[in-house]
């Protein structure tokens, strides 16, 4: 059902930026994740939902006879899931030295531009 | 041509290697590099004269209709002669007066490739081109006027010329842009046809304002003077050269050029005499009450130039033919007075015209440059200053309405009279009446000191009685230029008893009752200072500092560092602008025929999920704020599972188990939760959040209703297997249709984990060095 | 053979005695899904994600540096030898004076891989690639943070 996923991008993206706007630097990159996960599914809506059928051609066939899901879109999300891992290692890695260089997890405490980072 | 103002620059680099030879006494040779320009456009004089105009065509960017073509007409000559000829005298001059300076081969770079630009600023044919060397103009004079960088007052000084003029500037730029768009051409040559179309243009109004504003800041009129005295604080030589006789004429140039183009019509013509006339009137007045002779010679310089404005202004034959004689008046004598004010303050390390006098026995012939400069410029008999100012009257006294008649010609006297007034207090005050203490002790200046301003004078005079060296040789020609066709007009040493000449007694009268009125004046500068508030510097300084306060502020509200705050400004202007959009112009409504059934699971794995994100949003706990992101995942994975998206699913389901695995490495070295914000801030993120899912949300919905295009799905659908003999279509997408997409992607996450490994590898020795 | 066991290795007995099955069941089930993407549901990224989370498995049940000594050379290793690999592949159809990236096939196919070509070379590439910056990230990240 479209319309239900379509309330959960709203959901997604709500959560996402809620989080976004937390002074957290972990709820920061939740909300990053999150707002992520919306995105992929707002792409995966953008192509009409084809339920059951994968965008696979038949073993016996060399070309689709009936519906099949639109792999445009796919083939989109897939590299964005994977690209989102490396972002988000990195990410979490640069949030774990920004914690362990200031000692704080306030974002709004890294304010000041002269800190030897 | 164009290799030789190409050579111009080359040399003025070659100039910066070359510091042993500049700093040896052999500088002087470097006078050969104008000189040899100089006679090169002397040689063009006798073409020009017979009013052929010699071209040189040179390809640019054709596509764009850019060219370098240069052309060589009685206007463009007569400038190329003054750059060069006053250019040679100054870099004589400036070998002995800047000597021993540490930066002296940066100066002879600045002042080459500035010759270089103003040369071709008045050769280029093409706006464009005209443009480019009108901004290096501008660039190489911030640069001399700056030259004394240690210097504040010069450093501002040359920032506010740089600003005027860069204002300047682009105005130019935006009215060459428009006479390209009108006429389809950016040759200036050209664009003499078309003169009848541009001038019943539509845009005729903005295209002379545009070109005003270009010539008014660069050549100084009010209210965009003030940056002229300013640039005083160069180095006398650059203040003779740029800011007498050069650059500062390259908007009376820029006027005198579109004359034939634009001039004429009843706006420009009315505009240019106001303009001119404050100016001149404005500058002369201020000239007298200075004590600083570089301030008065300023001054005047702004009432020449505002002279020049007025002249084109009036637009008949005789004042385009008495502005053609000015220009050369006023470049000779007025450099000459520079040079001499150079000299004067080398020797006696003061300007002030108080302390100054009777140096005429240490320096017998600056004494005579300054007295025939003086006199050329009040206009005494048998110096070219004389014929230049008959001529002025002539032109006023015979404007066509009577009324106006009598208000320009009445403007133009009190503008002289003080002109005279202040040429005398800088030409003879220093060098008469008694020697005063402070120049007691002064040393006897070189021959290439006074030489230069002693030979302008020499032409001063020289003109003045054979004018017709000077009609027939290049005032005419440009006249002509100016004009668009020929003037029968011609230059006379004596035009009879008339009434220009009872004007001209008077002027002189007039001038030296005023020079011995304010000879002795201690502090005139008194009488001005009180409108110093609402003087035009003052204005702009005010506004230039209310706008720095402005953007100050400005950029504090959105740029305070926060990154939570420019998220949400990015957002609730997204917000604002889509979501008007939005119910402005899409009617919104849900259609439900062609979606897929409802099924009870995926309302349950929808329930899973908000529950999920409650949690990650109101837990306390790091662990479960992580947990609650991996339920998410999975449920997004079961939502790929559902329409078909096994590949998805799969991929969804390890990254999310590896991110899960990922945060528990690192879960216990991170920080956690505190509760930082209070109700009030956690219940206006909650609104601004919510109404950008709601955003979302409708503008996801209203998208599933516009038909998508599949025209590329298609595509790859068709000839999956055809192609590229595979039949998971989404694999086949990635490893052979976008093939080059995922090997970026793979690189991109190679650097990721690159990136991850020498931020924590390399820790130890990061602090090391800190440390 | 180790005869004192600690109380903690004691608690991770039956993981350990599981990942010596699993963690070569899941290489070859991610190899399995690599080979067989071009025509079921697969692919070098996830079969490099299964791989990489087999490994992740088995540091889970002994120690990183287990994991790590099953390896002759670094993990990093693996990601500039899968991106050689994918470029390779890519240029070897330069080779045959075709433009770079076009597809290319043996002509005989082969039992379960199907069609044996440029993509599936291109396709080992993507996996290793994901290995080595999978396991790069996180074995990093466990043996620093």
């Amino acid at each position: 059902m479209e319309l239900l996923l379509v309330a959960l991008v709203g959901v997604l993206y709500s959560a996402g930026i809620y989080l976004m706007f937390r002074r957290s630097m972990v709820k920061l990159l939740l909300g990053f994740i999150i707002l992520g996960n919306g995105a992929n599914i707002l792409i995966f809506l953008m192509g009409e939902l084809t339920k059951g059928k994968a965008p696979i051609i038949d073993a016996e066939e060399t070309h689709f006879v009936d519906a099949y899901a639109d792999p445009v879109p796919q083939a989109l999300i897939l590299t964005a899931i994977v690209i989102s891992f490396g972002l988000t290692a990195f990410a979490i890695v640069l949030l774990n030295k920004v914690y362990s260089t200031t000692g704080s997890d306030d974002l709004d405490s890294l304010n000041i531009q002269d800190l030897d980072i | 041509m164009l290799t030789l103002i190409v050579l111009t620059f080359a040399l003025a680099f070659i100039t910066l290697l070359m510091k042993r030879f500049v700093h040896s006494k052999y500088v002087g040779l470097i006078t050969l590099v104008p000189f040899t320009l100089f006679i090169t456009f002397l040689s063009y004089i006798p073409k020009v004269r017979e009013g052929t105009n010699v071209f040189f065509k040179n390809e640019w960017i054709p596509s764009l209709g850019i060219s370098l073509d240069l052309k060589i007409d009685g206007l463009s000559l007569l400038f190329s002669l003054l750059i060069t000829g006053i250019g040679t005298l100054i870099y004589l001059y400036a070998s002995s007066y800047m000597r021993g300076h540490v930066y002296l081969h940066r100066f002879f770079c600045y002042l080459g490739l500035f010759m270089g630009a103003m040369l071709g600023l008045v050769l280029s044919d093409n706006l464009i081109s005209l443009f480019i060397f009108w901004e290096l103009t501008s660039i190489t004079s911030f640069f001399l006027i700056g030259f004394n960088n240690e210097n504040e007052e010069s450093r501002k000084s040359a920032l506010w010329a740089l600003s005027i003029t860069g204002l300047g500037g682009f105005f130019l730029l935006s009215f060459g842009v428009m006479m390209g768009s009108i006429t389809g051409t950016y040759s200036i040559q050209e664009l003499l046809g078309q003169s009848e179309i541009l001038k019943n243009h539509s845009a005729y109004i903005l295209l002379i304002s545009f070109l005003f504003a270009a010539a008014f800041t660069k050549s100084a009129q009010f209210p965009f003077h003030f940056w002229l005295p300013g640039a005083m604080k160069a180095p006398t030589p650059v203040s003779a050269y740029l800011h007498s006789a050069t650059m500062v004429k390259a908007g009376i140039y820029l006027l005198a050029r579109f004359t034939p183009v634009l001039g004429g019509e009843y706006e420009w013509n009315t505009t240019l005499q106001i303009a001119g006339g404050v100016t001149m009137l404005y500058g002369a007045l201020h000239s007298v009450f200075r004590k600083d002779m570089k301030s008065i010679l300023a001054y005047s310089t702004v009432s020449a130039l505002g002279m020049l404005v007025f002249l084109l202004g009036v637009g008949t034959e005789k004042a385009l033919y008495a502005a053609s004689a000015f220009i050369v008046v006023h470049a000779l004598y007025k450099a000459s007075l520079f040079l001499i004010t150079g000299v004067v303050d080398h020797s006696t390390h003061t300007r002030n015209i108080n302390e100054l006098g009777g140096i005429r026995h240490k320096m017998p012939w600056i004494a005579v440059a300054g007295l025939i400069s003086a006199l050329s410029c009040a206009g005494i008999p048998l110096t070219f200053g004389f014929i230049g100012k008959e001529l002025i009257y002539e032109a006023t006294l015979h404007y066509p309405l009577h009324t106006i008649a009598m208000i320009l010609t009445v403007t133009a006297v009190v503008t002289n009279v003080f002109l005279t007034c202040s040429g005398f207090l800088v030409g003879l005050k220093p060098f008469f009446g008694k020697l005063t203490v402070r120049c007691a002790e002064i040393e006897k200046p070189e021959a290439v000191l006074w030489l230069p301003p002693l030979i302008l004078a020499f032409f001063s005079v020289l003109f003045g009685v054979l004018p017709i060296l000077a009609d027939d040789g290049f005032v005419t020609a440009l006249a002509h230029a100016i004009n668009g066709k020929k003037i029968d007009q011609h230059l006379q040493i004596w035009h009879g008893v008339n009434r220009a000449l009872i004007l001209s007694g008077m002027t002189i009268g007039f001038g030296i009752l005023l020079y011995f009125l304010f000879k002795k004046f201690r502090n005139p500068m008194r009488l001005t200072e009180r409108f110093n508030a609402i003087s035009p510097q003052n204005i702009f300084t005010l506004f230039v500092d209310k706008f720095r306060v402005f953007a100050f502020i400005y950029t504090r509200f959105f740029q305070n560092g926060y990154l939570r705050v420019y998220l949400m400004v990015i957002v609730i202007f997204v917000i604002g602008l889509v979501g008007y959009k939005l119910f402005e112009d899409v009617p919104l409504h849900v259609n439900t025929t062609g979606l897929s059934e409802f099924r009870v699971y995926e309302l349950v794995v929808f329930l899973i999920m908000v529950v999920a994100i409650l949690f990650t949003i109101r837990t306390s706990s790091r662990l479960t704020a992580i947990a609650a992101t991996g339920v998410i995942g999975y449920c997004i994975c079961l939502i790929f599972v559902f329409y078909g998206a096994p590949d998805l699913a799969m991929t969804q389901f390890a990254i999310d188990t590896l991110t899960v695995v990922l945060f528990v490495f690192v879960l216990f070295k991170l920080p956690a939760f505190l509760n930082l914000s209070n109700r009030a801030i956690q219940f206006r993120d909650a609104v601004i959040s919510i109404a950008f899912g709601v955003l979302i949300s409708l503008i996801t919905l209203q998208a599933l209703v516009s038909p998508a295009d599949k025209e590329i799905s298609r595509f790859y659908a068709e000839n999956a297997y055809e192609l590229a003999k595979g039949k998971n279509v989404v694999n086949v997408i990635l490893v052979d249709f976008r093939g080059f997409d995922t090997l970026i992607e793979t690189i991109v996450l190679s650097i990721a984990a690159i990136g991850v490994f020498s931020l924590l590898k390399y820790r130890a020795s990061d602090e090391e060095i800190s440390e | 053979m180790k005869r004192y066991r600690s109380k903690k290795e004691q608690d991770q007995t039956i993981l350990r005695t599981a990942t010596n099955y699993l963690l070569p069941v899941l290489l070859l089930f991610s190899v399995f899904v690599l080979l067989r993407g071009h025509y079921l549901s697969g692919g070098g990224f996830v079969g490099g994600l299964i791989a990489s989370i087999a490994f992740v498995l088995h540091s889970f049940a002994y120690s990183t540096k287990q994991t790590l000594s099953l390896f002759q050379f670094s993990p990093m290793a693996l990601i500039p030898a899968g991106l050689a690999l994918s470029i390779l592949s890519g240029l070897l159809p330069v080779l045959l004076g075709l433009p770079f990236m076009t597809g290319v096939w043996f002509a005989d196919s082969v039992a379960v891989i199907g069609s044996v070509g440029t993509a599936l070379f291109f396709d080992i590439g993507v996996y290793l690639v994901v290995i080595g910056v999978v396991l790069t990230i996180l074995f990093t990240i466990a043996e620093n943070v």
